[in-house]
């Protein structure tokens, strides 16, 4: 009886109370949900006449007109070649960063907290907005998207990288080491070898990532297809606006599934 | 001559002392087996000797090279000379068998990696892992990747790295400890026939005391950071053996708490080698 008596003062109860904390968090966000809603002055009538500009965009829009698609082409290819230029230039950058930034690699702590900070502004300011900081620096065209490219690669494909390399186990470094073998080449001989399956992958990642992004890169005059689109809009030329947007689809959506091809080849 | 010279060598992690007072004196040419139960420092020494930890006081001399005052470049010269078999056997596992044995070259020249790499490597090298691949009798397995290989396959392409670096000295922290007991043996056989053809000398940590005493000529002994056992191998007797096991065998002393536990497994490590002899009362 007294053992039964235990056990039910042991058992968990079905319902537990949200401690102080989640129940704060939660009323934040309530907050700042219903805040948000009504400053979007989101209403029926609004819903209703946006939805008719749809409808007058898509009755513009089809069919798409493909008479300038040379223009398109061109424009579409050159977006490529920004994400092709940047995004080789970023990964081949993020490795001596990534190898930085790496608790067993980096040949100070104070290197690391620095590149670590370097890489992280990289990373939280948006490719757009770097787009705009270098169209000032270098001018409008594709050179101000690839360097562009290049920071946002790096920023990301930096941070993953460095993340693996800190995974990658002690005992073959050490081994080297033990054998008599310098820093430099205990880090390219045993640590960057293990790494490598991996890298391809995020190395492919930033890929498609660069070709997303190149596209949107034009819009602010930094080379590419984004710069026909934004003209087409602004001259309300929906339907040549339309006949980028399928172009854009049907080539990022491709090289998707070739590298997604290509990753499960090499992992 | 001797090989390798310790002399008052003491290692601290913060407050613990992990080695305490220690000396040894190791001959050229001599095989060394030492035992100790976990914790006792048998590791921390091992690291010590080839100068990846460094000690706060005493001298190591390899070689009569001084070890704990060397930098830089002439502790990689000391280190040349020294081998290490690890328990994890430490090759690089995306690499192929090959490319690790050159590995062990790698400290040799100048351009370190770039000497070793296997399409840059020269001929002298590459012939050279061969021999050493063929020796542990892994020549065939040469272009494998080294992650397909099993734990004994893995240790043979250890020691041919070993063998590559060619050194006059062997440290091997508990060659055996991963692998299961033919295994084992065969990597025992195998690296004391190595040792005994370059007359070698070898320093081996073990937990099996079978194995100590059929592959040492000589056995030392340690407990909670001091050296209390140095015997030849026909004079090591069993009862002194069980001692390292029991009691206050480690640094942190955490051990007085088990120490009913510890002399359990003093014996059951007599009884597994079924020499169990009168005096096994007395060990309990």
């Amino acid at each position: 009886m007294n053992n039964n008596q235990s056990l039910e003062d042991y058992t968990p109860p079905r319902i537990t109370s949200p401690s102080w904390f989640s129940g704060f968090i939660l009323l934040v966000f309530a907050f700042l949900f219903i805040q948000g809603f009504s400053t979007a002055e989101i209403s029926l009538e609004r819903l209703i006449k946006g939805a008719n500009n749809l409808t007058v965009f898509l009755g513009q829009a089809i069919p798409p007109d493909w008479s300038d698609m040379d223009v398109i082409a061109e424009a579409m290819l050159e977006t490529l070649y920004m994400a092709i230029v940047g995004v080789t230039i970023g990964v081949i950058l993020s490795v001596p960063f990534a190898l930085l930034a790496s608790r067993n690699t980096t040949p100070h702590p104070v290197v690391r907290t620095v590149t670590r900070f370097l890489i992280a502004t990289m990373r939280t300011i948006p490719d757009l907005i770097w787009a705009l900081i270098f169209v000032v620096a270098v001018g409008l065209g594709p050179l101000a998207g690839i360097l562009a490219i290049i920071l946002d690669t790096i920023g990301f494909a930096a941070r993953f990288f460095s993340e693996r390399i800190e995974e990658v186990r002690p005992g073959p470094a050490n081994a080297l080491t033990a054998s008599g073998a310098g820093r430099v080449s205990v880090i390219a001989g045993a640590i960057l070898p293990e790494t490598l399956a991996s890298m391809s992958a995020t190395s492919l990642y930033s890929v498609e990532k660069a070709i997303r992004s190149a596209v949107t890169l034009g819009l602010v005059g930094a080379g590419g297809i984004g710069v026909e689109l934004s003209t087409a809009m602004r001259l309300f030329q929906y339907d040549k606006a339309f006949s980028i947007i399928l172009v854009v689809l049907v080539v990022v959506i491709g090289f998707e599934q070739l590298s997604s091809m290509i990753r499960k080849r090499v992992i | 001559m001797s090989a390798i010279t310790i002399r008052n060598l003491n290692k601290y992690y913060g407050p613990l002392h992990v080695l305490r007072a220690l000396d040894l004196t190791i001959g050229s040419g001599e095989g060394v087996v030492l035992l100790g139960a976990n914790g006792c420092g048998k590791s921390t020494l091992m690291k010590c000797l080839n100068g990846l930890e460094k000690p706060q006081s005493g001298t190591i001399a390899i070689d009569q090279q001084a070890v704990t005052t060397a930098r830089g470049k002439q502790l990689r010269k000391i280190r040349q000379g020294v081998g290490v078999v690890f328990q994890q056997f430490n090759l690089v596992e995306n690499l192929t068998v090959f490319q690790n044995v050159l590995y062990g070259a790698m400290g040799q020249r100048p351009g370190g990696l770039l000497t070793v790499w296997n399409s840059l490597a020269p001929a002298e090298f590459r012939e050279k892992a061969m021999h050493c691949l063929s020796r542990v009798r892994m020549a065939d397995k040469a272009n494998h990747r080294c992650r397909d290989l099993s734990g004994g396959q893995q240790q043979r392409v250890a020691i041919a790295r070993m063998l590559m670096q060619n050194p006059r000295v062997i440290l091997a922290d508990e060659p055996v400890a991963s692998l299961d007991p033919k295994a084992g043996i065969e990597v025992m056989d195998l690296l004391w026939e190595v040792v005994q053809e370059h007359k070698m000398t070898v320093f081996c940590t073990l937990h099996q005391l079978e194995l100590a005493q059929n592959y040492a000529d000589r056995i030392v002994g340690m407990k909670a950071g001091r050296i209390i056992l140095d015997s030849n191998r026909d004079r090591s007797d069993n009862e002194s053996l069980a001692q390292l096991y029991q009691g206050d065998t480690r640094v942190d002393g955490t051990s007085t708490n088990d120490e009913d536990c510890s002399t359990d497994n003093g014996r059951s490590i007599i009884n597994n080698k079924s020499i169990v002899n009168d005096n096994s009362s007395e060990i309990a």
